[in-house]
């Protein structure tokens, strides 16, 4: 390897990726979805968790200015940690949440809601996973925020924490 | 109780070991008669006894269930087998770190006891780079991953194994992969050394072979596990699936055999130092590169999320700092290599050799990029896609044809030059024998795309050479011979059970019966049992075909309870030719069970094969020793 500048290119290289990988950590659970245009959430239609009828996105996301529908289930760990933020949420703001509940049994996900409290105001039924896929969910917990005109504000990868819980209380207050 | 400061107290002591062991071999190095060998091997066994002292801690920590440390709290319950509390001490992040660092130790120690025929300053520099390696692991394992957490106070019960690791292959599975990845960093330092001192010639690679061969077979033999453990207890139907995590396996698997090829031809030929060291390197850094994208949870893959980004951040800046290193070493000292001007023939071994070796990393840049280039693309434009298999098979499949050639010929031209290939005759009756034989399938089986045709051909004929090889009166080189005719044996059989698989999935009620191929598919009965740690419920089939043989197929779901969880145990009956596979899954809110029954041809051929594959490094290891 006599020629420089074959070194300087391999060395810009790995720099360059470790600032890839550097910022693929910081930022990869956390984006928003205005630099790929705004994205209308899906008009779904499922099954109510508790009265199994058949619902339509259309019919409950109303009477709100923002949404937040959050992918959960009973078996994931990471949503038990987060739930408690849904319950603040639900408290200190008009924000209405709809759950979906993603791949779980029915009893084992009441035993969870009988649990931790029940911050939904509608709970749709996931049970294959295919609705989940549908909305470009990647796991679970997921939450997405919708603004009134049902579009999808954020995107949130991963259970709501401290620091995230207050980004999603901040978007709420800006737009208001 | 007490345990957990032993541990603690363990690491920390390893640590300043680790240091004085750093420096004593910076300083033996510029004053060589300030030397005495026989410290710095107390040294390094000290510090592998310490490793061992703290895993042995938290491995009785597990067996006696001691819920006052966070880790076990976190990965084990009272009700768990005994089995499974010993092996749930590396079914974790911070347990699995524990073992590899007793590895690493355990490595170096070996290292220096064995290398005695190697110059003095060589093999301290090549402790000197793997006391860094064993430092940064040290520090990663105290700071963002220490096993030895205290909680108080003392829960009652602990959250319980993932049952989906609950399993023997998996208890093993891990520590062999961990011997294969962890060797591969002497071998990395060791040719770093090598480059600084200008060793890097015939003799080096006499030496380093052996560690090569066993980071080859090891590292094998864990991938093989991994993939029979997906196969059984996955219940998904396959055996790889192009997954990150498996990709990230496989990388350093393909970087170590081609190093593993460079290593054989340096040592007979003089030639390709540079690509020895950079393989070398490259082996070791995807390893590290492994962990971090699996351990960081940069990759995004269907399952919960719990990760820990400092962990991410410290093995990222942990792995760089290698890389820099590496590289700036390489720049500098790459005039030390030996310079010769020998050429190379194209009808010789080195040539093919070299030849593959390309392939290889082209094989390689297909996968890593198919793995991390989502992680780019995300981070420089946020959008995300995912990469999978129809990608690597479009790239993969046709470039595997002229490496399945060079593959089956190299191995029978002779080093340096071959003016006349001696058995040309031989070469080319099997090519027409193998062009016959395919020519057969095809007809038998047309809808067989025309890429996979050929690769069908290229691989019989490299089936028929390996067999041929077999028969060979004169010297024979088993190891090559037995890995090779595995290889072959696992492109065969991938082949053939990809094109003559049948599947049918039906839902099903106890009484029910559906027709498949030549196959009547009853669901007799139900029943529910009960076993230490889960409920079991069994469905008891019975499939008849058309001679009226029959077979009672008992698959299984299974409910543990800590942390609750529902996996499916699928009723796998294997013979030479095939594997029947049939699994069931719960409907919920429903009373019929959803059934899938597979016929997978040829199943078995690719554990075989896989065995054949490290067998040859197995006969290479013990060859070495005998002599």
């Amino acid at each position: 390897m006599k020629n420089k500048y074959l070194k300087i290119f391999i060395i810009i290289f790995f720099i360059f990726s470790f600032f890839i990988f550097y910022y693929g950590l910081k930022q990869k659970d956390l984006y928003t979805t205005e630099n790929s245009g705004i994205q209308k959430f899906p008009n779904l239609t499922l099954h109510d968790f508790f009265t199994n009828k058949q619902t339509s996105f259309e019919d409950i996301l109303i009477d709100s200015n923002y949404y937040l529908v959050n992918i959960w289930s009973s078996w994931c760990l990471p949503c038990r940690d987060e739930h408690i933020y849904l319950t603040q949420l639900k408290k200190n703001s008009s924000v209405k949440i709809i759950g979906i509940n993603y791949k779980d049994k029915k009893n084992n996900a009441e035993k969870f809601l009988d649990e931790f409290g029940n911050p939904y105001e509608y709970i749709l039924n996931d049970k294959d996973g295919i609705a989940s896929i549908e909305i470009g969910a990647y796991g679970v917990p997921e939450s997405f925020i919708l603004n009134k005109q049902k579009e999808i504000v954020k995107k949130i990868i991963g259970p709501i924490d401290q620091k995230k819980f207050k980004t999603v209380l901040k978007i709420m207050k800006n737009e208001n | 109780m007490i345990l957990n400061y032993i541990g603690n107290f363990a690491l920390f002591f390893c640590l300043i070991l680790s240091s004085i062991i750093f420096f004593t071999s910076i300083s033996s190095l510029n004053n060589k008669n300030s030397f005495f060998k026989r410290n710095l091997n107390e040294l390094l066994f000290f510090k592998f006894f310490f490793t061992f002292l703290s895993f042995f801690s938290l491995v009785i920590l597990f067996i006696n269930s001691e819920f006052s440390n966070e880790t076990v709290l976190n990965n084990s319950h009272i009700s768990k087998p005994l089995f499974y509390k010993i092996s749930g001490t590396w079914g974790n992040h911070e347990g699995s770190l524990l073992l590899w660092l007793l590895i690493l130790t355990f490595c170096a120690f070996f290292y220096f006891l064995k290398s005695k025929n190697r110059p003095l300053d060589e093999r301290l520099l090549t402790v000197m780079f793997q006391e860094l390696i064993i430092i940064g692991f040290l520090f990663f394992l105290l700071k963002a991953s220490n096993p030895f957490n205290i909680i108080f106070p003392v829960p009652n019960e602990g959250m319980g194994l993932n049952p989906i690791l609950q399993d023997p292959l998996l208890a093993i599975h891990p520590p062999i992969l961990y011997l294969g990845y962890v060797s591969t960093s002497i071998v990395f330092s060791s040719s770093l050394a090598g480059l600084m001192r200008g060793n890097i010639n015939n003799f080096w690679a006499k030496h380093i072979k052996s560690w090569v061969y066993i980071s080859w077979t090891f590292l094998t033999l864990g991938i093989l596990l991994g993939s029979i453990w997906a196969y059984y207890e996955l219940g998904w139907g396959g055996f790889w699936f192009w997954d990150p995590v498996e990709n990230i396996s496989l990388m350093p698997w393909l970087s170590l055999t081609a190093l593993l090829h460079c290593i054989l031809v340096l040592e007979k030929r003089s030639i390709l130092h540079s690509w020895t060291v950079i393989l070398s390197i490259i082996t070791f850094t995807l390893g590290i590169c492994g962990t971090f994208l699996v351990r960081s949870g940069i990759l995004n893959s269907i399952h919960t999320f719990a990760n820990d980004p400092e962990r991410g951040l410290y093995i990222l800046f942990f792995l760089f700092f290698l890389i820099f290193l590496s590289i700036l070493i390489y720049f500098i000292y790459e005039d030390k290599f030996e310079t010769n001007n020998k050429n190379l023939n194209f009808y010789s071994k080195d040539f093919s050799i070299i030849l593959n070796n390309w392939f290889v990393m082209y094989f390689l840049s297909v996968i890593l990029i198919g793995t991390i280039y989502p992680i780019f693309l995300e981070v420089l434009s946020n959008e995300k896609i995912s990469v999978g298999p129809p990608f690597f098979n479009k790239l993969i499949i046709p470039f595997l044809i002229p490496f399945l050639i060079f593959m089956s010929i190299g191995p029978n031209l002779k080093w340096i030059k071959n003016n006349k290939l001696s058995n040309k005759l031989n070469l080319i009756f099997i090519f027409i024998l193998s062009i016959v034989i395919t020519i057969f399938v095809y007809r038998f089986y047309s809808s067989v795309a025309l890429n996979i045709t050929i690769l069908l051909a290229v691989s019989f004929y490299l089936f028929f050479v390996t067999i041929k090889d077999f028969a060979k009166k004169n010297y024979k080189n088993y190891s090559q011979m037995f890995s090779h005719f595995g290889f072959s044996l696992l492109v065969l059989s991938i082949l053939m059970n990809s094109i003559f698989s049948n599947e049918v999935t039906s839902n099903m009620q106890v009484g029910d019966e559906i027709k498949f191929l030549d196959k009547n598919i009853k669901l007799q009965r139900l029943e529910n049992t009960k076993e230490a740690n889960f409920l079991k419920l069994i469905a008891h089939f019975k499939i008849e075909d058309k001679d009226k043989i029959e077979l009672l197929f008992k698959p299984e779901i299974r409910i543990y309870d800590k942390p609750e969880t529902i996996t499916s145990e699928a009723a796998i009956k294997t013979d030479i030719f095939r594997d029947r596979f049939l699994v069931i899954n719960l409907v919920k809110e429903n009373d019929y069970l959803n059934v899938r029954y597979q016929e997978k041809p040829f199943m078995i051929w690719i554990w075989i094969s896989a065995i054949f594959i490290s067998l040859g490094g197995i006969i290479n290891i013990f060859k070495k020793n005998e002599k």
